[in-house]
């Protein structure tokens, strides 16, 4: 590196990815510190990065409610059987899919593929859906999702890439392909399998479409689809939390709290699980 | 025929893995297909595709002849086009910047933040702003009054209700956009960063004419695939973000489908409407690929289905 020049230059540079991290960060600190604030602080003006008292008026409303818990256990049990499910069939589909010699491979994949630029369209899925009988089922929010096909082709380039060798030696010993699957080439790819948990996790955790198209009763709502009620006031939910609150919390505590209890979990599992997916991402780079 | 045989032996377990995608794929991505036939019915839900009424084209006619379709599309390619001209550049700036740390650890830390929003809601981001912009109480507003400006009404004012809502895509995708960039970026190599500091080039130089030539073509396959996009739109942003106020602007294509469509019980013109755009979509990212390829890059498919 040029040393003359660096000095002026990385100062600048570093002030200002320092400055564009903090616009990252101070969303939701300032959330945090709202969802805390007494409501005479919000009201005037007073709050903007750290909590102005220390009011948990908002998460106690929030957790005595049973709509909102409800909501929170059925998002959980989403994510959890939606990745199980997820991540099984795209493993599986995507080693035989990788496979050169497989006859009629090729077929498959370009109509897997295909998929990915022309679709039914949102009236059609519904239509599916309601023949199904999916309607307001937590099948309708995992099903049609089962296979995202751009994590199949990360998964099925990452397989691609492992070496020959290992297979066939594994292959000479007389171990048939699902075996070698199950224990010679899974446990080979979990790097990857991190990156697939943590799309389709997030992918499940974050659903709202899907509960806005297809789920009808109240128990069946996925947490965003809670958190856009109570932003909109669309029930009478969060007006009557606040009014058994009256003189402790407004609307702004219960949307902020709201606001983090349906996104805390992503940031907290985040830092742990983000070094896995950037390599994931650049495997299948913009190949799909 | 023996041959045959011993190859199936070997690998009826594959295909067999292979079983249940094949059900998958058929039955919640390639039926929805079939259902587009709707498209040329007076469909009726209780007749079903097999008893309701061929119309012909009657509907495209119907469709083409909205004034709120034509309205809804153009609204889709404003913000769309606004999108592209903001959020397409924004991440290359980042990932050069990031490229000229030569802090290691500093440079994880930023990219690490920098990815974080991509994982986030768009209902959590909405939530975000609502209080963030709120008149009154919001520190945005608060600020603006602090320093003696008047108050913005930045979700229900047009221009304002644009800036936040390019400002938010931005914010979410920038870091998760840049990852491409700077997986070309590391692939540059170093042999010619070596050979201008002989030459005595500056950080400028360098830039100007290694670095950027350096990512070229990821530029503009990226830059390509997202014309490629032009008529696609997302449907929690624009419904999200939407209101009385802005509906001219907000009214995008998919709001507008799920409004005639799901709200509304008109299937057959909601369906004609996503099958116009889906063929519109699909001839675009076509053209894009075949482009892609023509430019001597590999393009959508970039070998992999071979």
């Amino acid at each position: 590196m040029n040393r003359k020049k660096t000095s002026v230059f990385s100062v600048v540079n570093y002030t200002l990815l320092t400055l564009v991290s903090l616009t990252f960060l101070y969303p939701f600190l300032y959330t945090i510190a709202v969802s805390f604030s007494g409501p005479q602080a919000i009201l005037s003006g007073h709050v903007f990065l750290w909590p102005v008292g220390s009011n948990t008026g908002a998460y106690q409303a929030l957790f005595k409610d049973a709509s909102m818990i409800h909501a929170l256990l059925f998002t959980a049990q989403l994510t959890v059987f939606g990745v199980l499910a997820s991540l099984a069939m795209t493993v599986v589909t995507a080693y035989p899919l990788s496979k050169k010699e497989l006859k009629g491979k090729n077929i498959l994949l370009n109509l897997i593929i295909f998929t990915m630029y022309f679709n039914g369209g949102m009236i059609p899925n519904y239509l599916l859906i309601k023949q199904l009988g999916l309607l307001d089922r937590i099948g309708a929010l995992f099903l049609p999702g089962l296979i995202d096909t751009f994590l199949l082709i990360i998964m099925l380039n990452y397989f691609r890439g492992l070496p020959v060798e290992i297979e066939e030696a594994a292959k000479v010993e007389g171990a048939n392909n699902f075996r070698i699957f199950r224990s010679v080439v899974i446990p080979l790819s979990m790097p990857v399998i991190a990156t697939l948990i943590i799309f389709y996790a997030v992918g499940y955790w974050n659903s709202f479409f899907d509960a806005l198209l297809y789920m009808q009763s109240t128990d069946k709502y996925t947490l965003q689809l809670k958190l856009y009620i109570v932003l909109n006031a669309l029930d009478s939910y969060s007006t009557s939390q606040v009014e058994s609150y009256s003189n402790q919390i407004i609307p702004e505590n219960l949307k902020a709290a709201t606001v983090l209890v349906a996104t805390v979990p992503i940031l907290i599992v985040y830092p742990f699980l983000q070094k896995y997916f950037i390599k994931g991402v650049t495997i299948g780079a913009i190949k799909g | 025929m023996k041959n045959q045989r011993s190859y199936f032996k070997n690998n009826y377990d594959l295909y067999l893995m292979l079983l249940p995608a094949v059900a998958f794929y058929l039955i919640f991505k390639y039926t929805p297909m079939y259902g587009l036939l709707i498209s040329f019915q007076d469909f009726n839900l209780f007749k079903g595709v097999f008893h309701s009424k061929w119309v012909g084209l009657d509907v495209f006619r119907d469709l083409l002849d909205q004034h709120m379709f034509w309205q809804s599309f153009g609204a889709t390619l404003r913000l769309n086009l606004l999108t592209l001209a903001v959020g397409f550049p924004a991440p290359i700036v980042l990932a050069l910047l990031l490229n000229e740390v030569a802090n290691d650890k500093f440079k994880r830390v930023i990219q690490s933040i920098s990815y974080m929003p991509h994982f986030i809601s768009w209902v959590v981001v909405y939530g975000m702003i609502v209080t963030f912009v709120m008149p009154n109480t919001g520190f945005a507003n608060v600020l603006l009054k602090q320093i003696g400006l008047p108050q913005i009404d930045f979700l229900t004012n047009l221009h304002w209700w644009l800036v936040t809502y390019i400002g938010s895509s931005v914010w979410k995708e920038i870091g998760f956009s840049s990852i491409l960039y700077l997986a070309a970026l590391s692939s540059i190599d170093s042999a010619l960063y070596e050979s201008a500091d002989i030459d005595g080039a500056g950080r400028f130089r360098k830039i100007w004419h290694v670095t950027l030539p350096g990512i070229r073509s990821t530029v503009v396959i990226l830059l390509i695939l997202q014309v490629g996009r032009l008529v696609t739109i997302g449907f929690e942003q624009p419904y999200l973000f939407g209101n009385a106020m802005v509906s001219d602007y907000s009214n995008v294509l998919s709001v507008y489908i799920y409004k005639n469509g799901i709200l509304q019980s008109q299937w057959s013109l909601a369906t004609a409407m996503g099958l116009f755009l889906s063929v519109i979509n699909f001839i675009l990212l076509m053209l894009a690929n075949v482009i892609a390829t023509k430019m001597g890059e590999s393009g959508l498919f970039g070998g992999k289905a071979r």
